[in-house]
């Protein structure tokens, strides 16, 4: 590993509560829910509830059952199940989740989400909206973007405190 | 019988599933962890996840079942597979094909997973051991062998509502002698740290040489589940004893039945569980199976999250080994 940096995190977070604000403003999104992919995204997710009316909903998604290379790495026995304590149908719903990159977790996430029921609309909320889009899919709402390298990596490690770490790793 | 050169790949992983015996705890944990994540699949909209898409499952019974045929098949489809259901017994075998053609005939249609009953003991075995590689059997129960998904799903209930194996007493009462069930519980059970395993039932229903395994015999009903936190009841099976080991069902049920009474002698919170089908009034009274205590049902939802984990984990493995 080499080139670590840190982000400063709280900002991001500040701001994407703030760009979802004006989100839900914007579009007279009422009774949103909150969703966040484990296990980064919901780190953040409970963090932008925090922000929001108590009221507000917040599920955790895992998405291990809707991965699309189930046939290459075999099954996660790893994390909790997913808990979406609400119905999802005809809710507005937002997304939450750590780095935006291929796609594909966004994409398995939505697959998910409509087997629990038809939402109204999904908005996708990322701290970091990172280069590398392998599916038509982009953020609603971003903390920052960053254009880095196929060999480059950016995770967010938490929960307390909650870090950013871009490392290149060599491949 | 199996051994673990057949059921796991190099890493350890799940490949076939024909046997708890000689299986690590870990693994049976993993089992257990991998189904509490499935059970929530049954409660949504949409029962199904993506899993298994675009594989092709067979349950290949040999011998007829509806409970764990219709739960395997149940599993398989909310894991997205394609199933086909094959009862044997009116199908080719008759015709005089021999189970290797059979077998071959199965495989030509590009099948990924064999959930194989048979009437004979290692017959699951065998076929796993004439599959191409990266196919998969899941063993459904074989003679008097071994049923690992019945007993795995038992484990699973039993850690519901008590989840510290170390500190339990099981008692298994009723017709261990023709029981697959028994003996893959006493093996799971043993394995998941239960210090005491008891075996209750008449002489004749009892196997020589069961202590063998570690568990404790007794003859009478009242003090074998004297204390138990979990009392396992067997089905009497009839139709497997060739000679009358038994006087009639009336006169079973008044010695070894479980009836509300003898119930008390358990531990308060006691659970009473049964593989099914019941046979009531012989070796359980309906009170007690639709009573309080009882986890039957249960038993049965259980059943579809546990064989969604091991179905899941063997083909996932044999995946990713291609």
């Amino acid at each position: 590993m080499k080139g670590s940096q840190s982000i400063e995190v709280e900002a991001l977070i500040d701001a994407i509560g703030t760009g979802l604000e004006s989100r839900i403003e914007k579009l007279s999104l009422d009774n949103v829910a909150l969703i966040g992919i484990r296990t980064g995204g919901v780190w953040i997710a409970d963090r932008l509830h925090a922000r929001f009316s108590p009221e507000d909903s917040v599920g955790e998604l895992n998405i291990a059952f809707y991965r699309d290379d189930f046939s290459r790495i075999g099954i996660h026995p790893t994390v909790e199940p997913s808990q979406l304590p609400f119905d999802v149908t005809d809710r507005h719903l937002v997304l939450v989740d750590d780095i935006l990159y291929t796609g594909r977790t966004v994409r398995a996430a939505m697959n998910e989400i409509f087997d629990y029921g038809r939402p109204r609309s999904i908005s996708l909320v990322v701290l970091v909206d990172r280069s590398g889009r392998e599916l038509p899919i982009d953020a609603d709402v971003y903390g920052t973007r960053l254009a880095l390298q196929a060999g480059e990596h950016v995770k967010l490690m938490g929960p307390a405190p909650l870090r950013l770490e871009i490392c290149a790793t060599k491949s | 019988m199996s051994n673990n050169t057949i059921q796991l790949d190099d890493q350890g992983r799940l490949k076939h599933f024909l046997t708890i015996e000689h299986l690590p705890r870990a693994l049976l944990v993993e089992i257990l962890d991998t189904a509490e994540r499935f059970t929530v699949v049954g409660d949504r909209i949409v029962k199904k996840v993506p899993l298994l898409r675009g594989k092709t499952v067979v349950n290949l019974f040999f011998e007829p079942s509806t409970r764990t045929r219709t739960t395997f098949d149940l599993a398989a489809k909310r894991l997205s597979a394609d199933v086909m259901n094959l009862n044997i017994e009116a199908s080719a075998t008759r015709k005089g094909e021999s189970l290797a053609d059979t077998l071959r005939t199965l495989e030509a249609m590009q099948t990924d997973m064999f959930v194989v009953r048979h009437q004979n003991s290692g017959a699951p075995e065998f076929i796993a051991k004439q599959v191409a590689p990266g196919v998969s059997v899941i063993n459904a129960g074989d003679g008097r062998h071994a049923h690992p998904t019945q007993a795995m799903l038992d484990m699973f209930t039993i850690r519901r509502h008590k989840p510290d194996f170390e500190n339990l007493i099981v008692a298994i009462v009723g017709d261990i002698a023709h029981s697959r069930v028994a003996r893959s519980e006493i093996h799971a059970l043993a394995t998941l740290g239960v210090p005491e395993i008891r075996v209750v039932g008449p002489k004749t229903l009892l196997p020589s040489g069961i202590e063998q395994l570690g568990v404790s015999v007794f003859h009478d009903l009242e003090s074998g589940i004297e204390r138990a936190d979990v009392i396992i009841m067997l089905r009497l099976q009839q139709e497997r004893m060739q000679s009358p080991l038994l006087p009639s069902g009336h006169e079973y049920f008044r010695t070894y039945g479980l009836t509300a009474p003898r119930l008390r002698r358990a531990a308060p919170d006691a659970i009473v569980m049964h593989p099914g089908p019941i046979n009531r009034g012989i070796e359980i009274d309906s009170s007690v199976a639709d009573g309080q205590h009882s986890v039957i049902l249960q038993q049965v939802t259980h059943g579809i999250a546990v064989r969604m984990a091991v179905m899941s984990m063997a083909v996932g493995t044999q995946a990713t080994n291609q």
